[in-house]
């Protein structure tokens, strides 16, 4: 099967304008320890795309790059006060001219299609990744504007927090109870939407333990800026003293609590519940429990202005 | 009751910004009103442009719309970049219900009252007469459209006042959109300012696809026809399938909303992705119809100030039509995260990446035009050589987004609003300006002064990189679009640069209405006589500026590609113009108010169902039934110009370019 190889382009190799402003940029969050950058990839998935994304690039540079410099240079050179430019006042149709105009984008886009057909498959976000260790289960409910995490098999949940054991793939299965939303982590690659009524599916992983930044992606209305939470990358070890933790204490997650935490509400700092009912995300996902009410006729003013900073 | 949903709390009383930015604009629209009768200009203006079913009129009234809201949505914008760059850890200075209307605003109002009417504007000036004849296929068609287009752009701006706008985004995804999370007027009022535009825009569509089809001077072959007759051509095609598909997008929504229909809705059998794919099947489309005639504007541009006919003709003929059909074949590229699977996503992956294609040949044969050229530096060619260099930047993220796993990490994030900005901003809106520059002495009979246009260009270019840039590498950094606020110190600094491109581009757009003003009191010292002030190639320069309102004394002859170059080269090689014509009189259609007054009940009708006063939607969708009837109860539609007016005009003009040809004539000899 065909298979390209995923080098890393962009270094120093291609000194252009957009791959220095991409390598300052990187620079820069390294620096400053932003850790929501897509340039800083902590997984198989997000490096695999940042990789797909620099070798798109840099095939596309080169081409655009000498248009680019021909454009300026045949502007300049045949301005009308240069007396040692040759003229062709007469010249608008060249065959081979039309051939090679054809060719090279043709050409270049039969190459960047391959790579596109054969990195869509590689990853597509419901794909398994290729793993010993067998994967976390994690439910995602979005809610305005907070995200809802349910580990089925360890019959727990959690709220803006998500805690996963570094090294074990991770299998998310979204939805929304109410609008829709975009679930991201950027470090570790690849988002998908969330949507009342539907469930998708995606697969991320995280190498090493660490706190990355998440947030929904899609506008989702008012609230919609204060909709992020922290994934906790942990050893195995820690991963299973959480989740001890967890069940010791806090409320359960039911049909009740899950009516009460549906409401609209912004910035909700992290919680957990000890328990969860079973089958409560298929509820939300199937619309056995109806999609959250929205706000009252008048826009909420409780949710805002942002507290505690 | 009688005022449906319309209460004294519709008015932003408690919100000090919205309060005095509906005051200023009340204030601007009263002065102008005031001054136009005080100065007693209402029954020429009623006359000669109201009731005008002129192209060339209504060409320049669809400008001037489009101008005026681009102030809007460019103060919508510098709230947008003054906001984020406050917005550090704190809420700024908009709450999130003000700003979510701000950006929802400005995307509505930059493509659909700005974008579209400059480009319609144009298309509609311009068209006509490089086709060489005397009007569109139907001019009162043409009046309606037109007039339905400023009702939409006057219920937007209502919204300012009355209510609210919708706080979605520019487009009204549901569920947010439905009644259950959007329970106010502000997505009514972008559903029934869309709805009733987007007729106007389908009529303008049909009124010019079925111009260049069918209205043709004798011998204007479509391999005749100019580069932007084919653009607008394959626009206003891809207009005629594209906008019935907005039309009963937002019928369906509306269904929704009123009647509680569940089209679109989570419950009831509802489905949002049928409203996504619905909604991009129109919106990808949509920036073709934005992008072509914008190219079509550049080809012509850049032949005409290099001195030569267009590189490869027939190629960008070919190159023209094939985005016209590939544009309906790449809609699910705007949402790939939707989690439809390899299979699905790699073909509209690649779809999208095949329209690079013939965007490339495009390029290319631009580039040849320029080789071997003449190139004189005017402002039109600035904002073209601009173009070239910006959209194949914006063109290259284009292809990157594309391709799915990297829209798996880029999608809705500020590299994506970097990424059409750089198209729209860089392809559409500096081919606006180029036309601007270039066609407006066509218009009004003298040139815009060239110093400050090229001040305003330079403004518009570093301006545009500035404030984009910083966006491509603040999508890298994992900032999403539509963020009111946001707790990431390193995105501040990107967030102030673009700030301050934002700036610069402030002063683009000063320098531009500066620009405006002393050109017109300058008008004598920059007038054209002769209607050809740019040694143009085709027929609309073959007329007086301004032209007649019948064009052409005599439609012209045209006996091959680049119709007026060949008049010119006779001219040249017989050191004479050509005999003077025989002048018959010409029948020209009638003004009439059809179509102004069909777009007050519009407005009416739309009002009203926007507050639910059902009582004056009945009215108002009478009474623009019943302009209709009137207007085909007509009998006499047409009034006639006589040959001895048409000969004393044309006589004049001939004069002129006898007196150019002279000129020349002599400048060779000395030389």
């Amino acid at each position: 099967m065909l298979r390209l190889s995923w080098r890393t382009p962009c270094a120093g190799t291609i000194p252009t304008f957009l791959c220095r402003l991409a390598l300052l940029s990187a620079s820069l969050t390294a620096l400053g320890g932003c850790s929501t950058a897509v340039l800083t990839p902590r997984g198989p998935v997000a490096s695999a795309e940042k990789t797909v994304l620099f070798d798109s690039l840099a095939i596309m540079l080169t081409i655009i790059v000498p248009t680019i410099i021909a454009t300026l240079a045949f502007a300049w050179w045949f301005r009308a006060s240069n007396t040692r430019a040759k003229r062709l006042p007469e010249f608008a149709y060249s065959g081979r001219i039309e051939l090679v105009v054809w060719a090279v984008p043709l050409l270049t886009i039969m190459f960047l299609g391959g790579l596109t057909w054969v990195s869509s498959h590689d990853l597509d976000p419901a794909k398994p990744l290729a793993s010993k260790t067998k994967p976390l289960e994690v439910q995602v409910v979005s809610l305005d504007w907070k995200w809802l995490f349910i580990y089925p098999d360890q019959q727990v949940a959690s709220v803006n927090e998500l805690v996963a054991p570094a090294g074990t793939p991770i299998h998310f299965t979204l939805t929304s109870g109410s609008v829709m939303n975009s679930f991201f982590v950027p470090q570790l690659g690849s988002m998908i939407y969330t949507m009342n009524g539907m469930s998708t599916q995606l697969n991320l992983q995280a190498d090493k333990p660490g706190v990355f930044d998440g947030m929904s992606t899609h506008f989702s209305g008012d609230g919609f800026p204060g909709m992020h939470f922290q994934m906790h990358a942990v050893t195995p070890a820690q991963f299973a003293t959480w989740v001890s933790t967890t069940r010791a204490s806090g409320p359960a997650l039911d049909p009740t609590s899950y009516a009460e935490l549906e409401k609209q509400s912004s910035n909700v700092k992290p919680f957990t519940y000890r328990a969860a009912t079973p089958g409560l995300y298929q509820a939300i996902a199937t619309q056995m429990i109806a999609a959250a009410p929205g706000p009252p006729s008048r826009p909420n003013v409780d949710v805002f202005p942002k507290s505690e900073h | 009751m009688l005022l449906g949903k319309l209460t004294l709390a519709a008015l932003p009383l408690d919100q000090p910004i919205p309060m005095i930015a509906s005051c200023v604009v009340a204030l601007v629209g009263a002065s102008v009103v005031a001054l136009v009768f005080i100065k007693g200009w209402a029954p020429y203006l009623w006359k000669e442009w109201i009731t005008s079913v002129d192209h060339k009129r209504i060409g320049v009234m669809y400008t001037i719309l489009a101008l005026v809201m681009l102030l809007r949505g460019f103060s919508d914008a510098i709230m947008m970049r003054s906001q984020q760059a406050l917005a550090l850890h704190s809420g700024g200075y908009l709450p999130p219900e003000h700003y979510d209307q701000v950006f929802s605003a400005h995307g509505t109002i930059m493509i659909f009252f700005v974008a579209m009417p400059f480009i319609i504007g144009l298309m509609n000036f311009v068209v006509p007469l490089q086709l060489g004849v005397r009007d569109v296929a139907f001019p009162t068609l043409n009046s309606v459209g037109f007039w339905l287009t400023a009702t939409g752009a006057l219920l937007v701006n209502m919204s300012l006042v009355l209510g609210e706008f919708q706080r979605t985004g520019w487009l009204p995804y549901p569920p947010l959109s439905e009644l259950r999370y959007s329970p106010g007027v502000g997505v009514d009022y972008w559903l029934w300012a869309l709805t009733i535009s987007g007729v106007g825009t389908l009529v303008s569509g049909i009124n010019l696809v079925t111009t260049i089809l069918k209205v043709r001077a004798p011998g204007m072959s479509y391999l005749r026809m100019p580069m932007f007759c084919w653009t607008s051509l394959a626009s206003n095609l891809l207009i005629v399938a594209a906008f019935p598909i907005l039309t009963a997008t937002s019928a369906m929504l509306l269904l929704d909303r009123y009647l509680g229909f569940h089209f679109f809705t989570n419950e009831g059998g509802g489905n949002v992705m049928m409203f996504m794919n619905l909604i991009w099947a129109w919106g990808h489309p949509e920036v073709y119809i934005l992008i072509l005639p914008a190219f079509g504007i550049f080809s012509e541009v850049i032949s005409t100030f290099s001195g030569k006919p267009l590189f490869g003709y027939r190629s960008m003929v070919m190159a023209t039509m094939a985005i016209c059909l590939l544009a309906f074949m790449v809609w699910l590229h705007h949402f790939f995260t939707m989690g439809a699977g390899a299979d699905v996503n790699a073909f509209f992956g690649i779809t999208t990446m095949i329209i690079a294609v013939p965007t490339g040949v495009k390029v290319f044969n631009w580039l040849f035009t320029l080789y071997g050229g003449t190139v004189r530096f005017t402002t039109p060619i600035l904002w073209s050589i601009g173009f070239m260099v910006t959209f194949i930047i914006g063109g290259m993220t284009g292809v990157l987004l594309a391709v799915p796993p990297a829209d798996f990490v880029l999608h809705n994030s500020l590299f994506l609003v970097a990424h059409f900005h750089n198209v729209i901003i860089g392809g559409t809106l500096f081919g606006l300006f180029a036309g601007y520059t270039f066609w407006f002495p066509k218009a009004f009979g003298f040139k815009l002064h060239e110093g400050l246009g090229k001040a305003a260009f330079w403004c518009w270019f570093v301006g545009f990189y500035l404030a984009f840039m910083p966006l491509y590498v603040l999508g890298f950094m994992g900032m999403t679009r539509r963020m009111q606020s946001y707790d990431v110190p390193e995105w501040r600094p990107w967030l102030l640069l673009a700030a301050a491109g934002a700036a610069v581009i402030f002063v683009g757009i000063v320098l531009q209405i500066v620009q405006l003003v002393v050109s017109i009191r300058n008008r004598e010292f920059l007038r054209d006589g002769t209607g050809d002030p740019w040694d143009g190639r085709s027929l609309e320069w073959a007329t007086a500026s301004p032209p007649p309102v019948f064009n052409f004394a005599v439609l012209p002859d045209v006996s091959g590609e680049e119709a007026y170059w060949s008049i010119k080269e006779r001219a040249r090689a017989s050191h004479r113009l050509s005999d003077e014509p025989d002048y018959q009189d010409i029948e020209m259609p009638k003004n009439n108010p059809t179509g102004v007054i069909c777009a007050f009940f519009a407005t009416v009708m739309g009002f009203a169902l926007i507050w639910h006063i059902w009582w004056m939607a009945i009215l108002g969708l009478v009474g623009a039934f019943a302009t209709f009837v009137v207007f085909a109860w007509q009998d006499i539609t047409e009034e006639e110009i006589p040959a001895e007016e048409v000969a004393r005009l044309d006589r004049a003009n001939r004069a002129s370019r006898r007196a150019r040809l002279a000129e020349l004539e002599a400048a060779t000899v000395q030389r």
